[in-house]
């Protein structure tokens, strides 16, 4: 049973497959990370400042994304490509997907960072003379930063670890390189276990940083 | 664009697709009460004075925290069966999402027993209460409340995780049988969007019954 593990015909060249599945995995990350950001700032700030009536349907519209499995927002923006006929190639699809899908929880957690900063702080940086603008940039950011990064690098480790369902639209990321290796082989618990301690390394210290964080500031409250 | 939509066939499939939307309620309902048993475990594990229960915790929450859902089912499916452990596709879903659900649910609950002052404990343990009666009587409820929200986003999360189950070739999942039936017709859009409404509605149904349920038990 165990004696697999040590006559193993698995190679270096097939690691380096691996790492380089992984490389996909972060370049996937990264686009869906920055493109996901910069929406979920943007619907952030206007779901905590807008009127009910723009609030709601955009609340609901990205409500959406949340309700609906990750695979099957792939699979559905993957055939309506191919429908309306842009030619996009499956791991562009997988990055616009991940980015919609991070901007909808970045939205929620870029609001309620808004909203934890009192409004008598914003009140009386105004009447300081501060413009409206520097309240923004100079109260309201630096408040809410602390309260939504430790929660923003949660999630960006959610879509790093999301990126594994990428495979099924046609994508070599991690997940499906191991599985290229396990299908050759035939060594799947061996395989299996080495793709897993490399999303282990890629998450864990990142997750203890976020931890570390979230209790240090915590602290200064 | 040239593409018609043919909607009826994906209607007329509609009976069987809500048969599978039932096998995914049924999964992950066990899999949140499974999650939920193995969770208060591992809570109490993380906090008892043996080192080798405390590392036991701490494996189990790092592993179900830092490597993905597909992972760990992949896991559940494949690697155990070069143990010799053979399980079928539904079992191997419902042990991977149960593995994650617990993970997740662990660090909710070490949150929840730390939010419950010692002092109450000690002051149940005085009125007369054994241990246990005071973690069921005193420290359990009040936990039950602060988690309850976390509880039910995590029974939606794992609602959208059973549709993980077709990669390890489970069939009867709402997933599944929209595979099955865009592999037998090839209007992968129709079934799929119509799916998605499906897994929208299970996914509210979720969330508006635990605000019910909430109203009603935490109205003191």
């Amino acid at each position: 049973m165990f004696s697999s593990l040590f006559e193993t015909t698995f190679s270096l060249n097939d690691l380096w497959f691996m790492l380089k599945g992984a490389g996909v995995t972060l370049a996937l990350t990264g686009w869906a990370v920055l493109g996901g950001t910069l929406l979920g700032v943007a619907f952030g700030v206007v779901r905590a400042v807008a009127p009910w009536w723009v609030n709601a349907p955009l609340g609901a519209v990205l409500d959406v994304f949340r309700s609906i499995p990750l695979l099957i927002q792939l699979v559905l923006a993957n055939s309506f490509k191919t429908i309306v006929g842009i030619h996009w190639s499956p791991f562009t699809v997988g990055c616009v997907v991940l980015a919609l899908y991070m901007s909808a929880y970045c939205t929620e957690i870029v609001r309620s960072g808004f909203l934890a900063v009192p409004a008598t702080t914003r009140r009386a940086a105004r009447s300081l003379g501060l413009s409206y603008r520097q309240d923004l940039t100079e109260i309201v950011f630096p408040i809410a930063l602390r309260v939504a990064l430790p929660s923003w690098i949660g999630l960006t480790l959610g879509v790093m670890k999301d990126t594994a369902m990428v495979w099924w639209i046609g994508v070599v990321e991690l997940l499906r390189s191991s599985q290229v290796i396990v299908t050759r082989i035939q060594e799947p618990l061996f395989v299996l276990s080495i793709a897993g301690l490399i999303y282990f390394l890629m998450s864990f210290p990142i997750a203890r940083l976020g931890a570390r964080l979230e209790k240090r500031w915590r602290e200064n409250d | 664009m040239n593409y018609t939509f043919h909607w009826l066939p994906a209607f007329r499939a509609l009976p069987e697709m809500l048969a599978g939307a039932l096998v995914t309620l049924e999964i992950a309902v066990l899999s949140m009460l499974l999650g939920v048993f193995f969770a208060v475990l591992l809570a109490v594990a993380s906090g008892s004075s043996y080192r080798s229960l405390r590392a036991l915790a701490a494996t189990w929450v790092e592993l179900a925290r830092n490597t993905p859902s597909l992972f760990q089912i992949y896991m559940a499916y494949f690697g155990l069966g070069s143990l010799g452990i053979h399980l079928d596709s539904f079992v191997a879903l419902l042990a991977g999402i149960t593995f994650n659900n617990a993970g997740y649910l662990a660090e909710t609950f070490r949150g929840g027993l730390r939010a419950v002052p010692q002092t109450q404990v000690r002051a149940a343990r005085s009125l007369g209460m054994g241990q246990v009666q005071a973690f069921r009587l005193i420290v359990l409820p009040q936990m039950f409340r602060i988690v309850f929200y976390p509880l039910t986003n995590q029974m939606v999360w794992a609602i959208l995780m059973t549709s993980l189950g077709v990669i390890v070739g489970l069939n009867n999942d709402l997933t599944g049988v929209t595979q099955e039936l865009n592999v037998r017709s090839f209007r992968t859009f129709e079934y799929f969007a119509l799916a998605a409404v499906i897994y929208y509605l299970l996914a509210k149904l979720v969330t508006v019954s635990a605000r019910l349920m909430a109203w009603r038990l935490f109205r003191y």
